[in-house]
């Protein structure tokens, strides 16, 4: 892989895409690539997750505390990888996974009451108390035949998220 | 040099100084489709449109595009090029780098040579001195320019000394300083630097009637800001060149101002430059390079092509704040220069956004699912 070069051969680029599930074409790999090189300011081959924050668009979103942790020095493949599920050829159960992962930051496959509650507290800031986050949150998913307790896996979410779909794209041009 | 370290949040007394960052972010951040219908668990389980902003700012942001340095397309990719190129390589470094780092050692010995005397002999003459110590540093700012082959194409007024009046310009490279002085001696606010610049700083540049700061100490605004209004008062003092982009950007674009310059109650004359990258690129990238390597890069290229513009003088309109006035004179820059303006304080370089710019998406989403909820 090229850490210490800054070209990539048909060879990269392939391993990339296979990597990455064909979610790509070869000239956004590149562009991709080119990407990857600027943001890896010290040409280590891979990027610390505080670079993410020299970007202020991404730092002043609510999730990206919580996007850092799976951010966390990525070299190239993964770094497509992560991106490949913004891609408009990325599976819709590709893309309700990624959400299931932001959600179980413990990775043992349950999203917990709390879990959702974190999440919604980053989304709302100090503009709803927790107490009320908690309400509404119980109220929402007992309507929708869950309990206060009851601890969702990938499945649930495909449930959940699956009918109306998901709609999480990047345009990907290319320069 | 200023150092990539560690960042840290901005203090909230530079805050002050930006509008909300959020009425320019790029179409799509904020222009997202007001959802509609009873709240259920499906809408509040759905990140994706914010994981997806996220996940743009990753791929492309406007910010980082303006301290890129583009390199220019290799044109030396075949059999009688390249051979050509070398010889090019060839005579620039082994021919054109002595000759001028002849002119320059020449340059220094003349300009310190007249300096020294003139600045410890006429202490009692302060108006000979001053003005033979102008004179000394436009000639040392010229030779400075013929040092790297400069081709710099002046248009419009050429500026006078009155009070009441400052002068901004874009920010490219610390050149660009070098390249207003030779014309006309202005004295300039700048960032103190640590080194050999620093010591130029400290002595020659005081000369001139040069303000320092330091960007990471919040409380010398007040002291600068202090020190700028004096200076503009007195009819003596040389022109005031301030650039309120407050950090090298790549020529593309320019930055949000500082609206410091725009609230000193007098006339603010915009100066565009703009380089021509056929020879080299000027922008000084600091992130990538120290100023030394800088210009070494551009001592040993062919020229430095650039057009300046002195642009109409303004003033602060009637009803209008020093923000809108500082936008309204970005505004004439980037056009005169064919620059793109992004919404960004150039300052993030330094330092994180504060948590203050996340609250309005926060406070969106909040009173969305509090209305939904409210709906049958």
């Amino acid at each position: 892989m090229g850490n210490s070069s800054s070209m990539l051969t048909q060879y990269d680029i392939e391993e990339v895409q296979k990597h990455s599930n064909g979610a790509f074409t070869q000239q956004e790999i590149v562009s991709l690539y080119s990407r990857f090189c600027q943001l890896d300011r010290k040409n280590c081959g891979f990027i610390p997750s505080d670079e993410f924050l020299t970007i202020p668009e991404f730092a002043l979103n609510p999730l990206s505390h919580t996007l850092l942790t799976m951010l966390d020095a990525l070299n190239f493949k993964d770094f497509v990888a992560f991106l490949s599920v913004f891609s408009p050829r990325a599976t819709l159960q590709h893309k309700i996974e990624f959400i299931f992962k932001v959600y179980d930051t413990d990775c043992n496959g349950k999203v917990t009451f709390r879990d959702i509650l974190r999440v919604l507290k980053d989304m709302s800031g100090q503009f709803m108390p927790e107490k009320q986050m908690e309400e509404i949150l119980t109220k929402v998913l007992e309507e929708a035949g869950y309990q206060k307790d009851s601890v969702l896996v990938l499945s649930d979410f495909m449930k959940i998220l699956g009918d109306k779909g998901v709609k999480m794209e990047v345009d990907f041009h290319v320069d | 040099m200023t150092s990539a370290g560690t960042l840290k949040t901005s203090r909230s007394e530079l805050d002050l100084d930006r509008p909300n960052i959020e009425d320019y972010l790029p179409t799509g951040s904020s222009i997202q489709q007001e959802p509609h219908g009873k709240l259920r668990l499906h809408d509040l389980l759905d990140i994706s449109p914010t994981l997806s902003e996220a996940a743009g700012a990753i791929v492309d942001d406007s910010f980082t595009r303006c301290f890129k340095s583009n390199p220019p397309e290799p044109w030396n990719w075949n059999v009688y090029l390249f051979p050509l190129w070398c010889c090019g390589v060839v005579f620039r470094y082994l021919i054109l780098f002595p000759a001028r780092v002849l002119v320059l050692t020449i340059g220094w010995i003349i300009f310190l040579s007249s300096f020294i005397p003139v600045h410890f002999l006429l202490k009692g003459q302060d108006k000979l001195r001053r003005n033979l110590e102008r004179s000394l540093v436009e000639m040392m700012c010229s030779f400075f320019v013929a040092s790297w082959t400069g081709v710099v194409k002046y248009h419009g007024p050429r500026p006078s000394r009155r009070p009441k009046q400052v002068f901004v310009a874009n920010h490219t490279s610390m050149i660009d300083f070098i390249i207003l002085e030779q014309m006309t001696a202005f004295a300039v606010i700048m960032q103190k630097h640590p080194g050999w610049v620093g010591l130029l700083q400290s002595t020659i540049l005081e000369s001139v009637g040069c303000i320092w700061f330091n960007r990471s100490e919040a409380k010398d605004r007040e002291i600068v800001t202090r020190k700028l209004r004096e200076h503009v008062q007195g009819a003596d003092n040389n022109p005031l060149l301030i650039f309120p982009e407050g950090t090298c950007v790549n020529n593309h674009y320019t930055v949000m101002f500082k609206k410091g310059a725009f609230e000193l109650g007098c006339t603010v004359c915009p100066v565009a430059i703009k380089y021509n990258k056929i020879f080299v690129d000027a922008f000084w990238n600091s992130r990538k390079q120290s100023f030394t390597k800088h210009l070494l890069q551009l001592m040993t290229s062919w020229a430095v092509v650039c057009d300046v513009w002195y642009l109409e003088p303004q003033n602060l309109k009637p009803g209008e704040t020093p923000i809108e006035f500082a936008e309204r004179v970005r505004d004439i820059i980037s056009h005169r220069a064919g620059l793109k303006k992004v919404p960004w304080d150039g300052y993030l370089k330094y330092s994180r956004p504060s948590p203050k710019h996340r609250e309005r998406k926060q406070q969106n989403f909040a009173e969305s699912m509090l209305r939904r909820l409210e709906e049958k």
